[in-house]
């Protein structure tokens, strides 16, 4: 069967994880939430600890602690600390003992590198399942929410207006977010998972008219990123995960230049 | 004719330690075009956001018609330029409407042909009609504007209030405004509320503009500008108006 394959299961992981990771990532760009993304995804590793010290699947332990990290960031927010200070404590902390934590597992010989940096090649059919259910899930939420998502990006009181709460769209994103965090681990790591948040919709703005189509732009570049990556460090011999965050960079980098020349011209 | 579409009774609202309004008593009726003018701080966008569900009060009850759809432009839009939006997409937020019923809505806003543009294109003046070209898409039963013509220049304020007291006529819905053009707007309102932390006079404008806590407040001279803008207000000046127009 061509499930059977490496090479399809990795490909088919890299554009599953792309898939979600796309439109999220715009909303995390227009709401400049990125160091929000970090944050949350650092403290995945915590989870992984967790994981594996219990014996729980490592996706279960990541999701669950990255919806608690989250969830506690969006509650604190506003009581005494700047955000920014908030995330810089929380996700260091997370990072730091769960990378502690991991040490003191003797009898499990684990590679957290995997963990850091992910490992597509080694993505078995059962992470397959997990990693398109959770796409499913988070393009599901945010296609289902698109609208009211947009306005309350757009202005808070605008779209109490229209009926819309804002603090329930933000805690939407809150959970989508933490759901591509644990569905990226195994493909990107929980270092890298913000560059594929983000990279593609920053990839996609100077192209785009509508918000809609920067998503659409967003998730193409993305799903390219994740397969050229994968055949370029197949060719090269380099780490999966690195080398397509390497590929969606420097397509950033050629989209700014278009738009820069465009613009001159 | 007279039912009440808002109406606040004893509405307190607290920042923290800070009493921002107290004891309001507010109601507005369909069809009314009711003014809140105030000083910096009076908590006049603290009522407009408490009305709008954004505060609660810390006491007293706030009473919404039920099913009321609310139209809201706000004092201004901050868009972050990492978000493309063109100005048909914009008037379909949150519901989507067809390509001809913005079309429309942008001919009878005054900025016909917009549609395709992108809304960091467009000058001050024509940005604050489209917001007002969206609210009215929502048909609104009150609509709700915040300072929405603090960024025009007098013409240009001027022909924005003259369209809204058009809409009124049009629709039928309850205008609420907030506002520091005293002269501009109070001559278009039923009523005027003179908001400080608590509601220090209301009723029309001519009543209020006499009234000693409003000249406290805010001075002798705005009466005489209020009689002339009246004496003025039909006709128009094309200089100084926006560029890009």
């Amino acid at each position: 069967m061509i499930l059977d394959d490496f090479m399809v299961r990795a490909a088919l992981a890299g554009v599953g994880t792309a898939l979600a990771a796309a439109p999220l990532g715009c909303f995390v760009v227009w709401r400049r939430m990125a160091y929000f993304g970090d944050a949350t995804a650092h403290a995945a590793i915590l989870g992984v600890a967790l994981s594996l010290a219990l014996s729980l699947p490592v996706f279960a332990g990541a999701l669950v602690v990255a919806l608690v990290m989250a969830t506690v960031v969006t509650i604190l927010t506003g009581r005494g600390y700047a955000m920014d200070t908030l995330l810089g404590v929380m996700a260091h902390s997370a990072l730091a003992f769960g990378l502690v934590g991991v040490s003191f597992l003797t009898n499990v010989r684990i590679d957290i590198m995997a963990y850091l940096f992910g490992d597509i090649l080694a993505v078995s059919r059962a992470d397959l399942a997990v990693i398109w259910g959770g796409a499913a899930v988070v393009l599901a939420l945010v296609a289902w929410r698109w609208s009211a998502l947009l306005t309350a990006t757009l202005n808070p009181d605008l779209a109490r207006a229209a009926g819309i709460q804002p603090k329930r769209e933000q805690l939407v994103l809150t959970l989508a977010l933490a759901v591509v965090v644990a569905v990226a681990i195994k493909v990107v790591g929980v270092l890298l998972i913000t560059a594929m948040l983000i990279i593609p919709a920053a990839t996609a703005r100077p192209f785009s008219r509508t918000p809609e189509a920067m998503a659409a732009i967003a998730s193409g570049v993305a799903m390219l990123s994740a397969w050229g990556g994968l055949r370029a460090s197949y060719m090269l011999d380099t780490p999966t995960g690195p080398t397509i965050v390497c590929v969606v960079a420097v397509l950033f980098c050629l989209s700014t230049l278009i738009s820069g020349t465009r613009r001159r011209a | 004719m007279n039912e009440s579409l808002v109406q606040t009774t004893g509405l307190t609202v607290r920042y923290g330690e800070t009493l921002v309004l107290e004891g309001v008593d507010f109601r507005i009726a369909r069809g009314e075009i009711v003014t809140i003018v105030g000083p910096n701080g009076s908590g006049k966008s603290t009522l407009l956001r408490a009305l709008l569900g954004g505060v609660g009060p810390s006491a007293g009850r706030i009473e919404k018609m039920p099913g009321l759809r609310i139209g809201y432009v706000p004092q201004r839009l901050v868009l972050d330029p990492t978000l493309p939006m063109s100005v048909t997409r914009f008037l379909g937020l949150p519901r989507r409407v067809t390509a001809r019923a913005a079309e429309e809505a942008l001919d009878r806003a005054g900025v016909p042909g917009t549609g395709t543009r992108q809304m960091s294109a467009l000058s001050g003046g024509q940005f604050q009609r489209v917001l007002l070209a969206r609210a009215l898409l929502e048909k609104p039963d009150l609509l709700i504007l915040d300072e929405a013509a603090a960024g025009l220049d007098q013409p240009g304020a001027g022909a924005f209030y003259r369209r809204i007291a058009a809409v009124r006529a049009e629709t039928g819905c309850a205008v609420l405004m907030v506002s520091h053009d005293l002269h501009v707007v109070m001559s278009a309102s039923d009523r005027v509320i003179c908001l400080n932390g608590h509601i220090c006079c209301e009723g029309a404008p001519e009543v209020v503009a006499e009234a000693p806590v409003y000249r406290a407040l805010f001075g002798e001279g705005t009466q005489g500008a209020l009689a002339l803008y009246r004496h003025h207000h039909d006709h128009h000046h094309h200089r100084g108006q926006d560029a890009a127009e």
